[in-house]
């Protein structure tokens, strides 16, 4: 006989409280100024909005005095970011591709260069932990590097928190990097 | 279960009535409902029931359909609701969801989006088989309903302005919504591509400035478009 659990917890098997990262980096075809990218800067407050109240939300990215992190280019002049945490990839999935935001989304061409390489990176993270920009662009790094794997993946390729378990930064707050590449590649 | 077994369990008349009521509710029934919608007996439903979940076509789960709980609440009652996996039988097999990914990854990749929409709003207008766009949202309904995306009117009261502009006969606002996605498995991979090219298609097969219009307003468990009057909610 195995002791009973503490509480009757839903989750089948205890795994260590974990959220999802997410980063993703688009390249400006034009300034945010530029008649031509208005409609895209018209939906930022809606959208960003709609967020906040999302279900599954955490946290997202904000330039302090601003509204969002726009002004903010860690990966180019002209490439914004959007960075953001949430309890889980189901919630994440429904803001980006069913919620107000799929209409953003359907009319990137007209705002953004399309993508060479991947700009989409999901991550897990401690609970209570905010990624910082150097981090989520090493994890970027990292997908465009060796592609998916339980450090940094994608929607199509995702991991499991549980396997991602070796991978998490360490709780808050966030230390340097702790050595990384001495990780024996899998797969 | 193969895939030709369970569409095989569908053969069964009230076994498909009963298939059909359920998928069309898009939330959990119970056995007394569906054995009066089905017209049947209530255990000839529950075997009918059981023998699709069994066939993995339904899912079945047990809620209190007191909405009490505690003592004294009641036994929980087994419900249903329509699986999410899907079934396929092609004979000849064939593989067109393969092809399907691997167009959509060469088009993404290629950023041609907008090619894409354009010839879905082409393939819309070839479908609309009258030349005048759809007159109203009943129609919209039956055109939908053609292709599979299992639409059902559904009542939007309370969005528009306070009071209503129109004040004929007190109609609510309605609008279809459609619980199918015809195109679920490659729009999951690509959605922003794949909702895209489904909302042109969709304009094409409604037509361009009549009664109706169809609009993106994604939901969970949806289809991503919207299709309501023209009229209302001019915004």
């Amino acid at each position: 006989m195995t002791p009973p659990p503490p509480a009757p917890a839903p989750a089948p098997a205890p795994v260590p409280a974990a959220q999802l990262a997410q980063l993703n980096v688009a390249a400006l075809l034009h300034p945010l100024d530029d008649p031509r990218t208005a409609p895209f800067v018209d939906l930022l407050d809606p959208v960003n909005a709609a967020a906040d109240t999302a279900p599954g939300f955490v946290w997202r990215l904000v330039e302090e005095g601003a509204a969002d992190a726009t002004g903010l280019r860690p990966a180019g002049e002209h490439v914004i970011v959007n960075l953001s945490v949430w309890q889980d990839q189901d919630s994440l999935w429904d803001f980006a591709y069913r919620s107000g935001h799929l209409e953003a989304m359907r009319q990137r061409r007209a705002w953004f260069a399309r993508h060479v390489e991947a700009h989409l990176v999901l991550w897990w993270i401690p609970a209570g932990h905010l990624p910082t920009l150097d981090e989520a662009l090493e994890r970027l790094a990292d997908l465009r590097a060796h592609g998916p794997s339980p450090r940094a993946f994608t929607f199509a390729s995702s991991h499991t928190a549980a396997e991602a378990a070796d991978h998490l930064p360490t709780a808050p707050p966030a230390p340097p990097r702790p050595s990384p590449a001495a990780h024996p590649a899998k797969a | 279960m193969e895939d030709i077994d369970a569409i095989a369990a569908l053969q069964d008349p009230v076994r498909r009535r009963l298939y059909e009521y359920v998928a069309a509710q898009g939330r959990e029934v119970g056995r007394n409902e569906a054995a009066e919608a089905a017209g049947v007996a209530r255990t000839l439903a529950a075997h009918h029931l059981d023998r699709l979940t069994e066939a993995g076509l339904l899912e079945s789960g047990s809620r209190r359909l007191t909405g009490r709980s505690g003592p004294g609440a009641g036994r929980p009652a087994k419900v249903y609701t329509r699986s999410r996996t899907e079934r396929t039988l092609s004979l000849p097999a064939r593989d067109y969801r393969t092809a399907a990914e691997l167009l959509a990854e060469t088009v993404e990749r290629a950023g041609l989006d907008a090619a894409l929409c354009a010839a879905a709003r082409r393939r819309g207008e070839a479908l609309r088989a009258p030349a005048e766009p759809c007159a109203s949202l009943e129609e919209a309904v039956e055109l939908l309903a053609a292709r599979g995306y299992e639409p059902h009117l559904e009542d939007t009261g309370g969005a528009g302005p306070a009071g209503g502009p129109e004040g004929t006969s007190g109609t609510a606002a309605r609008a279809v919504r459609m619980r199918n996605c015809p195109f679920h498995a490659v729009a999951e991979r690509f959605p922003p591509l794949v909702c895209g090219m489904n909302l042109a298609l969709l304009e094409g097969l409604l037509g361009a400035a009549g009664a109706v219009r169809a609009r993106m307003d994604a939901r969970p468990g949806e289809c991503c478009v919207v299709v309501e009057d023209s009229k209302n909610n001019d915004h």
